[in-house]
């Protein structure tokens, strides 16, 4: 690759190439994301939940 | 039985959800930094393909993930076996984390396959032996993740669920043979174990680079799927509430 322009152009591949980094860009976020937004929801519940608990 | 108190409370449920969160973020970092040289190398420094130009480039994306997708099936069926011949509950919480996200690098290997078949072989799709058993992996793994939760009791979807994982790893060979027993429009495998490669070293690095990057980064969804998994699992055990008052 010489310049920012042959990057993108990607040879005239550009229309297969892009699409295929972007999926793998949007599975690998939500992948990512997912798991740490659902385990900050369960922690909230149960916070909330043992703060009940342990109201006199 | 020094080993097997070891063992136990490696196994122990507040340890492996200590341990999980412990390494997640060096997982995650070795990933990042892997990803990003592996980018640079593949779609920068590489030079084009002398016969598939620039689309080769594909590869950086698709080989990992089918290594994950196959990878990540052994997991789910070696834990599940565990999981049902021991009656481990960890290793059926490690199943089902490693699941979904096996799932994904399979889908994400199909539709890069795809968009590199269109350019290379004139379609997107043909049911030849390779492609179709690459399909059969995904629908095992969905066969896999609705059948844990199809059942009132979580334990009996677990034990229902394994039995599918075990008898689809017949699946595996299949998927990585089928280049050698059929006739298929895939070509066979360009990277070799021990006895070098049929790919310049300049393509070479940047794609071992990527395969190590996305298996550490799977490696850190696990852990937190993992996480994520026992909470769900173990709601209620005291050591969640123990967990909760330190957080």
């Amino acid at each position: 690759m010489n310049s920012l322009q042959d990057f993108l152009h990607m040879g005239g591949y550009a229309v297969y190439v892009w699409p295929a980094y972007g999926l793998a860009a949007l599975v690998m976020i939500a992948n990512a994301v997912l798991p740490l937004r659902r385990l900050r929801k369960q922690l909230g519940e149960l916070r909330g939940r043992t703060a009940d608990v342990e109201k006199p | 039985m020094a080993a097997f108190t070891w063992f136990h409370r490696l196994a122990s449920p507040p340890h492996v959800y200590r341990l999980a969160g412990l390494f997640a973020p060096w997982f995650a970092g070795l990933a990042a930094a892997c990803i990003a040289a592996g980018l640079y190398g593949g779609l920068w420094l590489a030079p084009p393909d002398y016969q598939q130009g620039d689309s080769f480039r594909i590869i950086y994306i698709h080989v990992p993930s089918a290594w994950l997708s196959m990878s990540a099936y052994s997991l789910v069926a070696v834990a599940s076996a565990m999981g049902y011949w021991w009656r481990m509950k960890l290793a059926h919480t490690v199943a089902a984390a490693a699941a979904p996200l096996g799932a994904s690098f399979t889908f994400l290997a199909l539709v890069t396959g795809s968009l590199w078949g269109k350019p290379t072989w004139g379609t997107f799709w043909v049911w030849d032996a390779r492609l179709t058993s690459q399909l059969i992996l995904l629908f095992l793994y969905f066969g896999f993740m609705a059948l844990g939760r199809a059942f009132e009791d979580r334990r009996t979807g677990d034990r229902a669920a394994s039995v599918l994982a075990m008898v689809g790893i017949v699946n595996l060979p299949i998927i990585h043979y089928s280049v050698v027993w059929w006739n298929t429009l895939h070509q066979g495998s360009t990277v070799f174990v021990g006895r070098g490669s049929d790919i310049a070293p300049s393509m070479l690095i940047p794609l071992l680079i990527m395969i190590a990057g996305f298996t550490s980064y799977f490696g850190a969804c696990l852990l937190k799927r993992i996480q994520v998994e026992l909470l769900e699992r173990e709601r209620g055990a005291a050591w969640i509430t123990e967990l909760v008052k330190q957080t």
